[in-house]
């Protein structure tokens, strides 16, 4: 079974090749599906399958750039992606960015940088889940009260509207996003790309799973315009960061390689499965992945901190991010085949 | 005050892994900055080489690489998916 195993010239380490495939054809599906890079199931894949830490982050973060770029293709043809939007955001995600890395070198100083990002990482995969259910039932209710009145409610309504009192803000420059369907201040969109920015330079991630969310419940982004165009962000970002990895010496571009083969796959996969599965259905199995994500985080900081727990909590956690991977993938592929077979039955018989 | 309540709750949640936070470090594998090629031939000692000779260069064919890759893997998927015959080039908007 020696022909399974494939030595990475770089990190000099022999890896189960096929686990890379399965791995990236999984996060294409998922990143292509939800608009994240999906580093937070990648990385510790990879280190699972066998690469240093810092090598799987920045073979992560290389791939992760060729897959955003095909699913923004994808996106684009679809009309989800304001690059209007994407371009404005940049702005604020850098500047954002930036000061989020400053304010990290400040705690690390101060000695309280890995207690002060674990709270703040737990806190906000909390409320990013708390809100998007919060909306899913808002939105229930909605429809509840609706069919109590012998009304319907309007198909494009939504649970949560903060955006509706976020766009009152009449700061100028206004700007028109057409793709998105929004006329509001660009301090808005620059402003909310900083706060996100600047969490995910503090996290050390890329921030598709901060920036998808605040696109949708902040800006009031259709949901598939915020999945394309946070792969748009995600697309430039990752070009960026794999540059500065790869440059500082920390990317096996063989094993990036065969994950963007799996990956460009799945991507497509993702993408013409948001075709067929309505934006709450994209928002509920974000917020189960989320939710998941959350849990498996502190499984693991709770075998790291109870000596007796800490070979249960590291198997669970792997499994439960394994498990969430497959599933999620599974669910999205079967609902993009059982779509893609309505749509050709549809065409045969007009 | 439902609301306030899941808020609590998820706040609560969160703040309920006290000290687990300082166990989050980890160990860290040591990091490998030159390659060894000695049992490397071919296309990967041609690459373990670039990188030991040096990283700029080895960033630029990485940046160069990546996106040609991805690029290339998308128009294959595009030329099959429309061989299947799905409509790629329209949605029907869902919701908001």
């Amino acid at each position: 079974m020696d022909w399974l195993y494939i030595l990475m010239p770089i990190a000099g380490v022999k890896i189960f090749w096929p686990g890379l495939v399965i791995l990236g054809v999984g996060v294409g599906i998922i990143g292509g599906f939800f608009g994240m890079g999906g580093a937070w199931m990648v990385t510790p894949g990879l280190n699972i399958l066998g690469f240093p830490m810092a090598f799987a982050i920045g073979t992560d973060i290389a791939h992760m750039a060729g897959k955003s770029l095909i699913s923004t293709l994808r996106h684009g043809k679809f009309g989800n992606v304001d690059y209007k939007l994407g371009v404005i955001m940049i702005v604020g995600t850098v500047g954002g960015f930036e000061v989020g890395a400053q304010m990290v070198m400040w705690l690390e100083r101060m000695g309280s940088v890995e207690a002060v990002v674990r709270y703040i990482y737990l806190a906000l995969l909390f409320l990013i889940a708390w809100m998007v259910f919060h909306d899913v039932n808002k939105r229930r209710q909605k429809e509840k009260a609706a069919r109590a009145a012998g009304k319907e409610v309007d198909a494009l309504a939504t649970g949560i509207e903060w955006h509706k009192t976020l766009h009152k803000i009449k700061i100028p420059p206004m700007v028109n996003l057409e793709v998105a369907g929004i006329y509001c201040s660009a301090w808005l969109p620059i402003g909310v790309s900083f706060f996100t920015g600047w969490l995910a330079g503090i996290l050390g991630i890329g921030g598709g799973l901060i920036r998808m969310p605040a696109l949708i419940y902040l800006l009031g982004c259709p949901t598939h315009v915020a999945v394309g165009t946070d792969l748009f962000e995600v697309m430039i970002s990752g070009l960026y960061g794999a540059a500065s990895y790869t440059y500082k010496g920390r990317t096996e571009l063989v094993a990036a390689i065969i994950m963007l083969c799996g990956a460009s796959l799945g991507a497509q996969v993702g993408c013409v499965a948001t075709k067929y599965i309505k934006g709450y259905g994209i928002r509920i199995a974000f917020g189960l992945a989320v939710v998941g994500c959350a849990v498996s985080i502190a499984m693991k900081l709770l075998g790291a901190n109870v000596k007796e727990l800490r070979v249960a909590m590291d198997v669970g956690s792997t499994w439960l991010v394994l498990g969430l991977v497959s599933g999620l993938s599974l669910y999205i592929f079967i609902k993009m085949v059982q779509g893609a077979k309505a749509e050709l039955a549809a065409k045969k018989t007009a | 005050m439902k609301r306030i309540k899941l808020a609590l709750f998820s706040l609560l949640l969160a703040l309920t892994v006290p000290g687990f936070a300082l166990a989050a470090g980890g160990g860290g594998a040591p990091i490998v900055l030159v390659a060894d090629t000695r049992k490397l031939d071919g296309i990967m000692a041609w690459w373990a080489n670039l990188y030991n000779e040096s990283h700029l260069y080895f960033t630029i064919l990485t940046v160069v690489l990546i996106p040609t890759i991805g690029v290339c893997f998308g128009i294959i998927a595009d030329i099959i998916m429309h061989w299947i015959g799905l409509d790629l080039k329209s949605r029907d908007l869902a919701e908001h």
